[in-house]
This record gives structure tokens, C-alpha cells and sequence, in this order.
């Protein structure tokens, strides 16, 4: 009995809990399969210039609306001639950072805000939610388009429309997080143990906070590039002749009975990127055993 | 519950008029003087000045608000720059349209979703759980617009089976208009149809795991009478669900009816924006927003039926 007791049992160190989060994660073969199909798209992307030697802007008339599998142009032409793989890859890039871009500052806009009412509680609190619950009285694609749709058309100010619709549910979520978290006991022995709102928030709040909201910002990440390249569907958002994803779905609308694949094509991109964020997000959950 | 109306009711009141007041400020966003359209560009001092009074322009912002507030109520949502109508008129013209498309893409979103979404709640873990769920994440993530493309290139271009543009004008037989709704009704019923089934899943498989539901099953209640008491739990918030899906739906329309160019609002939207038509754009968008808040007030409604406990909060 004592001779079990004196040997040395190996004692697995504690990894944290971001580890653990990611060791779950590595096991699930779908998030696996998302990471690598988002990674593929957003590498190639990033790497367009070195990975074709065509110009996104410029075509040639004789080349128009050349199908997919034409050598020197594997994925077709588009409308104006233009080498179709080498504008899905500049057009991502587009596409992508109109997705992104305002669900990071929602993030951080939104973030703050519901970790503020949620902390604070009382009057904050109140004149922060009702001032959220205005945005929620509009379906937010159509307050996106009314937005973008007053200002005009433009990259920026697309950004702008779907930052301002993306910020009030991460308000929410961040505030429904905090306000639980606020209760813990362990936030009021370090109250009581006589540290600061700042500290608090910093050490136990956002650690604690952190994680459902990214669940919840990945889930953004899908429906602000819908949102993003819908906008630039329908002539808000990115002009001609930016490639932009929603744009090129617009413009090869004119080829859906001559060249149905192309016209379809930029589709994939987007729902490949979309389904493959929502589908992170749900792993994500998972392996955070937020339930 | 009388009590409860009148409380939904008059807290409905100050959302309608933060609406109102966003739907205003929407005009101030644009860029550009509002006078430029009217005005020749060598105008006088005085000119201006006469200009802006005939249109009420040169009194504070609050006022502006509560005369256009004012004439809203009248119904008089002021004239399209673009066709010089009565923007009132031109909406009236296509709401009917996109209220019929909606409600068709909504009796198949809520079918299909609440149907799904049951199966997969009852059978949580298993392939049909995992059917139904992959069903659902696609039907969320896909972009409406493409897919009405897609479905265009399949059933439009390729099979023939369906029209791909328009409402059939003149007066179509109802065949010939339903015909020409189904593509677009599809395309607008993917996204709700897939929160739907995720949502009555999620609602259907916590129910099972509660205990009155073993406490019934001990009792020797059959399958069916099982069901109807878990149905019961999980209404009140699926309802509430299938309320905001439904007003989303009626936004998406904008971009599925740029695809069909189905004369509904999303396609006077569109020409809104195209034509930069800021009064149309304003009214549009007012009664969408309108309709939706709307919806959330028949949805408070319909709720303490289900659930008698809600209206005794």
C-alpha cells in the first residue's frame, strides 16, 4: 500500500484551457476539413499575384465567355474576356476583407459596449440594450441595404452599413455573457479581495467572455459574407471593375443559358467560405463544451 | 391577457417610432446637397434660401421629423423621384407580389424546417439527426441569390421544367403564377428553413431530456400523447423563431427578386438604389421595417396562447 503511494505517479500538467479547446478541436475530422478548405482559399487569395500571371482587369474580346477547361485559362473567361480563375482569386480578396473587416470591428465595437452594460448593469446597462433593441426592430440585411443603399455604393461604405448591423447582436451575446459571469463568486472574492473594475475585467471577465463570442463572431463571419457579397449583388458595395465575388455573380448573370458553370461559379466560393465558418463556429462550440 | 395586449401594444408604440425616426435620418445619410437635383447651379443666395423653405428644409431637424411623421400617418410617403408616383402607390403595387412570394417561401420553410427539425430532435445522434443537420448548416450558409441561380441553370436552363423571369403578366391562371413562383420561393426558404431546423432541434432534443417527459413515458402515455406535450413546450419559442425568420425572409426578398426580377419590393428597392431614388428608398424600407415589427407584435401575441405563463409576467 504505501510502496504504491511512494512511487512516483506520472501527474499530467494542467494545459490551460485554450489547449484543451484546441486538442478538441484537432480531433474533429469537420473542423479539420473547414480549416484546410478555409486556409486553401484564403491562401490563394492572399498569394493571387504570384499564382497567375493574368490581370484581373483586363480581357481580351476575342476570349469572351470561353468555358472552363480552355488552355491558359482553366476556369474560363468571363464577359469581358478576363481570365476567370485569376478573378475569383483577386475577387476573394475583395469578398473576404468585406466579410471580415466589419465583423472585427463589430467585435470590438460590440464587445466593449456589452461587456461595459454587462458589468456596469443598472442605468448603463439599460440605455445601452434599449439603444441595441432599435437595430433589432430592422431585419438586418434590409437596414444593410438601407444604409449602403442611402450612402451609395462603395467598398467603404458597405463596410460601414454591415459593421453598424453586425455590432448590436455582439452586443448582446456580450452582455448575456457578462452579466452571468458578473455573478460568479469567484468575481466577488476578487471584489472583495479589493481589485480594481479594470482588473476584474481584464483577468476573469474577458477570459470567461471570450469564448462564446468568438463562437458567435465565426457564425458572423458566415452570414457578413453573404451579407458582404449580396451587397455587391445588387450594385452596392464593390463597382466594376473591382473583382469582387457578389459583383461577378451579378455581371455573368447575362451567361447563366450560354455558360451555366461560369455563371454559378463564383457561388461556390462564397458558400464554400460561408458553410465552412458556420460549420467552425459549431465545432468551436463543441470543443469548448458550451453545449 | 387583456392586460398583456395593451402592454405589448403600447410597448410596440415606441419601436415603431425609433423606426420612423431611422427611416428619416436614412435621407440625411446621403451625400450631396438634396437641393442640387432642383436647383441650378448659379443659384442665388435668395434662391436657395426660397427653395429650401418651399420644402420645409430650413426648419430644425425635430420639426422636419414630425411633419414627414405627420404625413406618413396619412399614408403619404411622398413621390419617386424617378417615375414621379406616389412612392405609396408604388409599394402597394409590389407588396402584394412579395407578400405572396414570402408567403409561399414561409409555408416551406416552416414545413420543412419544423419537419426536420423534429426528425433530428428525436433522433439527436443519429444519421437522420445527421441528415437533417447537414441539410440545415447548407440551407444557412448558402447565399440565397446564388442559389437562385442555381436553380435557374438547373431547372430554367437546362430541364426547361421552369420559367426563370418575371410574375407572368396580364392575368395568369393560377397554375401559370404559382409556376413561376416556385424557383424564387426555394431560394428565399433555404436560410429560414435551415434556422428553423436548427432551432426546433435543439428545442425538440432538450425537451426529450427533461424529466416530465420520462415521468410521461413511465406513466404509459403513448408515443403520440408524449408528442403533443413536448410540441406544447417547444411552440412558444419556435413561434418566435419562425416570426423573425419570416421577417427576414421578407428582406431577402431584395436580393432573390433582383435574380427572378420578380416585381415585388426587393425589385423596387433595387431600382431604388440604382436610380438613387432616395424617396422610394425611404418608403420601401419603412414599410418592410414596419411589417416586421408587426410580425414581432403578432408573434407576442400568439405566444401566451401557447403558454399562458408569458402573459402572467
Amino acid at each position: 500500500m504505501t510502496a504504491t503511494l511512494t512511487q512516483d505517479v506520472p501527474i499530467e500538467r494542467s494545459t490551460g484551457y485554450w489547449a484543451g479547446v484546441w486538442s478538441r478541436l484537432r480531433r474533429d475530422p469537420v473542423s479539420l476539413a473547414c480549416m484546410a478548405v478555409l486556409a486553401v482559399i484564403v491562401g490563394a487569395c492572399v498569394l493571387a499575384p504570384w499564382l497567375t500571371s493574368h490581370d484581373p482587369a483586363v480581357g481580351s474580346v476575342i476570349l469572351r465567355l470561353k468555358p472552363v477547361g480552355t488552355p491558359g485559362h482553366i476556369l474560363g473567361t468571363d464577359e469581358l474576356g478576363r481570365d476567370m480563375l485569376t478573378r475569383l482569386l483577386y475577387g476573394g480578396r475583395t469578398s473576404l476583407v468585406m466579410g471580415a473587416v466589419p465583423v472585427v470591428l463589430a467585435l470590438l465595437i460590440g464587445g466593449s459596449l456589452g461587456m461595459v452594460a454587462g458589468f456596469v448593469g443598472g442605468r448603463v446597462n439599460t440605455a445601452i440594450m434599449r439603444s441595441v433593441d432599435v437595430v433589432f426592430a430592422f431585419p438586418s440585411i434590409l437596414l444593410a441595404v438601407a444604409i449602403a443603399g442611402a450612402m451609395g455604393a462603395g467598398i467603404v461604405n458597405a463596410l460601414l452599413a454591415l459593421t453598424i448591423v453586425l455590432i448590436p447582436p455582439l452586443v448582446r451575446v456580450t452582455e448575456a455573457a457578462t452579466t452571468q459571469v458578473r455573478r460568479l463568486d469567484y468575481v466577488e472574492a476578487a471584489r472583495a479581495s479589493g481589485a480594481g473594475a479594470f482588473t476584474i475585467l481584464r483577468v476573469h471577465v474577458v477570459g470567461n467572455v471570450l469564448g462564446p463570442v468568438l463562437v458567435y463572431a465565426a457564425s458572423q463571419l458566415s452570414v457578413a459574407i453573404i451579407m458582404a457579397a449580396g451587397l455587391s449583388f445588387i450594385g452596392l458595395g464593390a463597382k466594376p471593375p473591382t473583382p469582387e465575388w457578389g459583383l461577378m455573380l451579378n455581371t455573368l448573370r447575362g451567361a447563366i443559358y450560354s455558360q451555366p458553370m461560369l455563371a454559378a461559379l463564383p457561388g461556390v466560393f462564397i458558400f464554400a467560405v460561408s458553410l465552412s465558418f458556420n460549420l467552425l463556429s459549431d465545432g468551436l462550440r463543441q470543443a469548448m463544451e458550451l453545449g | 391577457m387583456i392586460a398583456y395586449l395593451l402592454k405589448r401594444l403600447a410597448a410596440a408604440v415606441p419601436v415603431a417610432l425609433a423606426v420612423s425616426l431611422i427611416c428619416f435620418l436614412l435621407v440625411q445619410l446621403a451625400p450631396g446637397d438634396p437641393l442640387s437635383v432642383v436647383l441650378p447651379s448659379d443659384a442665388t443666395q435668395e434662391q436657395i434660401d426660397a427653395t429650401k423653405a418651399r420644402y420645409g428644409l430650413d426648419r430644425p431637424l425635430v420639426v422636419q421629423y414630425a411633419l414627414w411623421l405627420g404625413n406618413v400617418l396619412q399614408g403619404d410617403l411622398g413621390t419617386s423621384i424617378a417615375t414621379g408616383r406616389p412612392v405609396g402607390a408604388e409599394i402597394a403595387n409590389a407588396l402584394g407580389y412579395s407578400l405572396s412570394l414570402a408567403a409561399l417561401a414561409a409555408g416551406m420553410a416552416v414545413v420543412l424546417g419544423v419537419g426536420l427539425g423534429m426528425v433530428a430532435g428525436y433522433s439527436a445522434g443519429g444519421w437522420l439527426d445527421k441528415l437533417a443537420s447537414a441539410i440545415a448548416i447548407s440551407g444557412v450558409s448558402v447565399p440565397h441569390y446564388w442559389l437562385g441561380i442555381v436553380l435557374v441553370v438547373v431547372f430554367s436552363a437546362e430541364l426547361n421544367w421552369l420559367p426563370a423571369m418575371g410574375a407572368a403578366n396580364g392575368d395568369p391562371g393560377l397554375t401559370d403564377r404559382l409556376r413561376h413562383m416556385i424557383l424564387p420561393a426555394i431560394a428565399l426558404a433555404a436560410m429560414p428553413m435551415g434556422i428553423i431546423t436548427r432551432s426546433v432541434r435543439a428545442l425538440v432534443a432538450e425537451t426529450l431530456g427533461r424529466e416530465f417527459v420520462s415521468a410521461l413515458v413511465a406513466r404509459g402515455l403513448g408515443q403520440g400523447a408524449v408528442f403533443v406535450h413536448v410540441a406544447k413546450n417547444v411552440a412558444p419559442t419556435a413561434l418566435a423563431v419562425l416570426g423573425v425568420q419570416i421577417g427576414y425572409l421578407m428582406a431577402g426578398s431584395i436580393l432573390v427578386e433582383t435574380v427572378f426580377a420578380w416585381p415585388g419590393t426587393g425589385s423596387l428597392l433595387n431600382q431604388a438604389i440604382l436610380q438613387r431614388d432616395l424617396p422610394l428608398l425611404q418608403g420601401t424600407i419603412l414599410v418592410l421595417a414596419m411589417i416586421f415589427v408587426g410580425l414581432n407584435l403578432i408573434v407576442d401575441i400568439v405566444q401566451p396562447l401557447f403558454d399562458p405563463r408569458i402573459s402572467r409576467t
